[in-house]
């Protein structure tokens, strides 16, 4: 159903390429940083906070320093000398690297102990005596403004309270009219819970100090290796460690999903230890350190309302949130936007008005706000729009794919301007959700549930039919600690004819080695197989801001694309030299350049490189290479028609989704294979949180499932067969037309779950139900519900 | 407290004197110097470090380094001769089983014994015989695709196609 301009020979876009990084993998042959071991290499360990919110009265190291093997134990105190003991978040608010007096949040970093190997480091932590003064903790966001909460962020002057930002989007006094004056108007509160990304891989790196060469060589789990080597330098410029005296290498990652952009405390607290050691310092967290200590997502309260016709005109929004972010804003957003891209919120629907607007508060959790597949609050905005816009179908007595169907922005109306100021770039929602439908076969389905009703039986069919907004971003919004959000490439194409490509990014699993290449492949018509792909070393690879929040694609992909065209223009002046006619003359045709009605006269891609370096044209430079620095006119606005069925069992409220159809439009797609790949694995993580996933803390701040025995990661037998398509709407203003995709499952999946299994309950009194919809909260619903 | 032991990793003995309390898993990857088995949790959840011990798939991060004494066994950089691939890494590729790899040297050892036990197994089988092992990547399609795809290839059958499949 995809069409390719080139070969299966050449595998430019289009084809399901195997891919190039799968040999080393399969093998046993990656280079994860556990992996990596220097000579000399000391061990670092972490000694956590039991407490969520406590004054430090002492710490005993004497005990740990005395084992055979343990080198030293670093506190704030020891940090505190080198101004090290607090770092900047990526929000601009800062976070400890270690306490010199309070821990914040259960399990936080309270002393690093450093080792000859992994077993003593972890005798050492056990030994390490501290003896807290705890204090109560402040865990619900909801009472985090009251008068009588304990105003946490001492240490920022003049600060009084826990409020940490406000934000607004829309038109406020507009959409209060409307609201007003609206036929129907339907309202709903909803949580969506703090949930973790759980790469498999957990978080680490081996920091290398060299002291003779004044010069840090960090491994690490990093998204963004180049925006780490600048913030590493931001933070330790003042010890000496500049920027060009640092090397980042993110070696293969073992799934990121936003979870390694953030810099952890203890990555800075390595780097510091191996400055003041000289040896290789190697930390790596384990799975309960990283679930409970690292970065989480989502945690957003927010109360939704939209206002409409009886007929079921949607005609105004309104959202109002409530963000918990632990004790500082460790979010990964660009610098303008501390709600990331949550106005995109107004959905796929066809109305002007619409207002937002959102607070953040401390509390005492770990900090974050990051992504899990999905950095921005996409994905909350989502669950959000897509819940009440079930919600008013059911209010007016239309079915919900009729209601979405009617209010749908038509696909002649983009580029379409949404009511918080988005331009949406391209889209056909109708041809989506038609083919959704047609797949499912939606109306026998609902025929079968009205049987099944009458049976005493319960089932139920949700929609999801979402917006994404992708791509961070023009430059002229879009930074992250002041440094624009373009990305990069630089192509190499040797004497041979075979290249090296080089960029910004860094796959964690995406599959960039097979992708990038195809794109090059695409516009040089050179074999994707010939064309090798490097990332994740800030020493050899041009400047760029990482891999999050389904970018790379659309920058990245953009700057090889936009570099291997400036290849092209020099390849046809070459061929024009070397043919000895008028560039004009020439004809394109993937691999080659041949004279227009005179086929036989023909320049292969290989043989003019060969000519680049051995008999180019007086004048023109020699060589084959290019570098591109992508800055996107607009972002990407990918989307997707999902349906769901579940069967619910009434005795024992087991939850089974029997079909998950989801058709998504990412625009062109560069390999189906690997798309779809991307699709099944969001759709897993986007079933997760909408059943099963949920970070839960008591009242005095303890998390009860901070270990994966009990944050419930789905297996293959929670994870349903899932049933993928497409339809394919180019981005316009793409230099191939691409969108990003890796991040839309997981932002659709979740209501189309959500709206199911409240389908199935609806006959029963159920309008809402918050995720994870677990057996256990059906279940009391329904109790509640028959008094 | 050490003690000697011999082990036999895919088919070369080694004698080491390990500390009682070493894992497995750490002899494995930090002594024998082997980092294709992985470590993904501390509680024995995620089968990333799931290796075959007299051809049993365990999890490795689950056992003593001691216990393994005088046993055979073999990790993921044993199923093939380098550069070779057995037809479970072959399907994983074919059938675009991996994304980041994390997870896939656990899989590929777990489907080894799953598949001794089960030459042509269901797809429920399949399901519930990996559900040991845990995957954030791929949403597990076309990790049930790529064992079925071996089974296939190991049986002497024809393989089904690696074409991905899509609704229309
Ligand atoms: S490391 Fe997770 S089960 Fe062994
Ligand atoms: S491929 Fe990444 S965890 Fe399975």
């Amino acid at each position: 159903m995809i069409k390719c301009k080139t070969s299966k020979a050449i595998s430019g876009m289009g084809h399901s390429m195997k891919r190039k990084e799968d040999a080393r993998f399969l093998q046993g042959k990656g280079n994860y940083v556990d992996d990596i071991k220097l000579p000399g290499m000391l061990h670092m360990d972490i000694v956590r906070s039991p407490y969520a919110y406590a004054k430090i009265k002492s710490i005993d190291t004497s005990a740990a320093l005395a084992i055979p093997g343990v080198i030293a134990v670093v506190t704030g105190k020891d940090l505190e000398q080198y101004n090290l003991h607090w770092m900047p978040t990526l929000m601009s608010d800062t976070q400890m690297v270690l306490p010199t007096d309070t821990v914040m949040y259960q399990a936080q970093e309270v002393a690093a102990v450093i080792a000859t190997d992994r077993y003593t480091a972890r005798d050492g932590k056990e030994a390490v005596v501290v003896e807290y003064e705890p204090m109560k903790p402040l865990m619900n966001a909801k009472k985090a403004l009251d008068a009588d909460a304990p105003v946490l962020r001492t240490d920022k002057e003049g600060k009084t309270d826990n409020h940490i930002w406000h934000w607004e989007a829309g038109d406020k006094e507009a959409t209060e009219k409307v609201f007003n004056e609206a036929e129907v108007v339907v309202s709903q509160d909803m949580y969506i819970p703090r949930i973790h990304v759980v790469s498999i891989e957990t978080c680490g790196c081996v920091a290398d100090y060299s002291k003779v060469n004044n010069h840090l060589t960090m491994y690490m789990t990093t998204q963004a290796p180049h925006a780490i080597r600048t913030v590493i330098a931001l933070v330790a410029g003042h010890v000496g460690l500049t920027e060009e005296k640092i090397r980042v290498i993110s070696p293969d990652i073992g799934g990121g999903f936003g979870g390694k952009v953030p810099v952890y405390p203890g990555y800075v607290i390595a780097i510091a230890v191996s400055f003041l050691t000289g040896a290789p310092i190697k930390w790596i967290e384990d799975r309960t350190e990283n679930l409970q200590a690292d970065s989480f997502a989502r945690d957003y309260h927010i109360n939704v309302e939209m206002a409409g016709t009886k007929e079921g005109k949607i005609l105004a929004t309104r959202f109002k949130v409530l963000a918990d972010h632990g004790y500082t804003d460790a979010s990964a957003n660009p610098s303008k936007f501390p709600t990331g891209l949550f106005s995109i919120g107004t959905g796929s629907y066809n109305y002007n008005t619409a207002y937002m607007e959102a607070d953040a508060v401390y509390t005492n959790k770990p900090p974050g706000g990051v992504a899990y597949r999905c950095s921005f609050r996409v994905t909350e905005a989502v669950h959000a729009i897509e819940r009440i816009t079930d919600r008013f179908a059911f209010e007016v007595g239309i079915d919900p794919a009729d209601l979405r169907m009617q209010n749908f922005i038509k696909k002649e109306d983009f580029p379409w301007k949404s009511p918080t100021g988005w331009e949406y770039d391209s889209g056909d929602y109708h041809a989506g959700l038609k083919l959704a439908m047609k797949t499912v076969d939606y109306w026998k389905l609902r025929e079968e549930q009205k049987e099944k009703k009458a049976q005493g039986k319960l089932m139920g069919i949700g929609i999801s039919t979402f917006t994404e907004i992708v791509g961070a971003g023009p430059s002229k919004d879009f930074d992250i600690l002041g440094i624009k959000m373009f990305d990069s490439a630089e192509i190499r194409v040797h004497p041979t004819g075979k290249a090296i490509a080089r960029f910004g990014t860094k796959s964690q699993g995406q599959g960039h080695e097979t992708t990038y290449a195809q794109i090059i492949a695409e516009e040089l018509g050179i074999p994707a197989e010939n064309i090798q792909i490097e990332e994740g070393d800030t020493d050899t690879a041009p400047y760029g801001l990482g891999t999050y929040a389904s970018r790379s694609t659309p920058t990245a992909g953009a700057a090889a694309a936009m570099a291997a065209r400036k290849l092209r223009a020099k390849a046809k002046k070459i061929a024009a030299y070397l043919l000895e006619v008028s560039e004009d003359d020439l004809e394109w045709e993937p691999g080659k350049f041949f004279v227009k009605g005179a086929p036989e006269k023909v320049k292969t891609i290989q043989e003019i490189v060969f000519a680049s370096y051995t008999n180019h044209p007086q004048g023109m430079e020699a060589g084959f290479e290019a570098t591109h620095y992508y800055d996107p006119p607009n972002l990407t606005f990918p989307s997707g028609a999902y349906i769901c069925v579940v069967d619910i069992d009434p005795e024992t409220i087991e939850i089974k989704v029997r079909r998950f159809v989801a058709i998504d439009d990412c625009g062109n797609i560069i390999n189906p294979m690997i798309v779809q790949g991307q699709v099944h694995g969001g759709l897993t993580q986007g079933i997760a949180p909408a059943m099963y996933e949920e970070l839960i803390y008591d009242d005095a701040g303890n998390i009860l499932n901070g270990t994966l025995m009990d944050y419930l990661v789905p297996t293959a037998i929670e994870s349903p067969s899932w049933e993928t398509g497409h339809t394919v709407t180019p981005s316009p203003h793409h230099p191939i037309g691409a969108k990003g995709v890796g991040e839309s499952p997981t932002v659709g999946a979740p209501p189309a779950i959500a709206n199911a299994i409240v389908d199935a309950l609806s006959h029963l009194g159920v309008r809402h139900l918050d995720i994870p919809i677990t057996p256990y909260k059906v279940w009391k619903v329904l109790q509640e519900l028959k008094g | 407290m050490a003690r000697e032991i011999t082990v036999t990793v895919n088919g070369t003995p080694h004698t080491l004197e390990v500390e009682n309390r070493l894992l497995l898993v750490h002899l494995i990857r930090e002594k024998i110097n082997l980092t294709g088995t992985h470590i993904g949790c501390d509680t024995s959840n995620c089968g990333a470090c799931t290796i075959l011990l007299n051809g049993k798939s365990v999890k490795s991060c689950t056992i003593l380094a001691v216990q393994a004494n005088g046993k055979e066994i073999q990790t993921v950089e044993g199923l093939a001769a380098p550069g070779e691939m057995h037809p479970l890494q072959e399907g994983f590729k074919e059938n675009h089983g991996l994304h980041c790899g994390f997870c896939t040297p656990g899989m590929l050892m777990r489907s080894v014994e799953l598949l001794e036990d089960n030459p042509n197994p269901t797809e429920e089988e399949i399901r519930w015989g990996i559900s040991g092992n845990l995957c954030r990547c791929t949403g597990y399609n076309n990790i049930v695709k790529a064992i079925q795809w071996a089974s296939a290839k190991m049986r002497g059958e024809e393989t089904p196609s690696t074409e991905p499949e899509f609704v229309s």
